[in-house]
């Protein structure tokens, strides 16, 4: 496991490291196979287009998994992710890169818990923002 | 001018109504295919060997494995349309989810509403699903957003 991230290490504005993907059609029919969701607007691309889509487009829930490994990544074996929301409000087909970033928005103790707020997304090859979100995880404290 | 809503009673009729419960066991195997699936090569969803010396003791499974423990079908109704997009997904996690462990999932569907957009008028379906382990722990609950249209 790489170096452990700690409650103390971070503040408001802290970045989160950048995570890239490089989604592929054949990565797309993976996720179909592991994740059991076969519709086949994710690799059939006459059924896409006939569903008013421009191409095969990746799957929802794939762009929230990565969101998930930005937030992983960075809390490694002693963090714990609370929660994650995903939105995904822009289509995204594979072929382009697509980057996973972060932020820290807040960090507070409760019940306990060293916990910090983040805002995360995924950004496209342009820069936009295809796939907001947001995360709390509890981080381990060095005292 | 108002379109006039295409959520019918019969719809309405099955917010609130659970799925029937099914469980599913969880293998090693599934968990190390999805974390390869998705491209996340931590050793905590993949090496067992590095995983269990730390203080989980073994590979657990990645924030968005329960996608794969899919639920039974919540009570079915007659969609106005045929295409569906995914919203997005709200999560909240309890415990960890390791190999062996006996997850039994319920959903529901928890509202309808109606908006127009890019792909015309959008029916938006609220899902709430329940992860529960064999020791009757909450481990995750899913809170999921899906998109229908007419193609």
């Amino acid at each position: 496991m790489g170096n452990q991230v700690y409650f103390e290490d971070v503040q408001e504005g802290t970045e989160v490291p950048t995570l890239r993907k490089d989604p592929t059609t054949q990565q797309l029919v993976k996720y179909a196979g592991a994740s059991g969701d076969y519709y086949q607007i994710h690799y059939d691309l006459n059924y896409a287009k006939g569903n008013g889509l421009p191409d095969v487009i990746l799957h929802g829930a794939l762009k929230g998994a990565w969101l998930g490994q930005v937030m992983t990544d960075w809390i490694g074996a002693e963090g714990m992710l609370k929660s994650l929301t995903t939105q995904y409000r822009g289509m995204d087909v594979p072929g382009t890169p697509m980057l996973g970033k972060g932020v820290v928005t807040k960090k507070y103790t409760e019940n306990g818990e060293n916990l910090v707020d983040c805002d995360i997304w995924l950004e496209d090859h342009e820069g936009k923002k295809t796939t907001p979100g947001a995360a709390t995880v509890a981080l381990p404290s060095r005292g | 001018m108002t379109q006039e809503s295409v959520i019918s009673q019969q719809m309405r009729d099955a917010i609130g109504v659970e799925s029937e419960a099914i469980t599913h066991e969880v293998e090693k195997g599934a968990i190390i295919k999805f974390a390869q699936a998705i491209g996340d090569t931590n050793p905590l969803f993949n090496d067992e060997g590095v995983a269990r010396q730390t203080r989980y003791g073994g590979i657990i499974a990645p924030p968005t494995f329960m996608r794969s423990l899919i639920s039974n079908a919540p009570p079915a109704y007659k969609s106005p349309y045929s295409a569906n997009l995914d919203g997005g997904s709200q999560w909240e996690y309890f415990h960890p989810v390791r190999p062996g462990d006996r997850i039994t999932v319920t959903t529901m569907l928890a509202d309808l509403f109606e908006r127009p957009g890019r792909l015309g008028n959008m029916l938006f379906s609220v899902r709430e699903t329940k992860y529960a382990n064999q020791f009757g722990q909450t481990v995750a609950l899913q809170r999921t957003t899906g998109i229908s249209y007419d193609p």
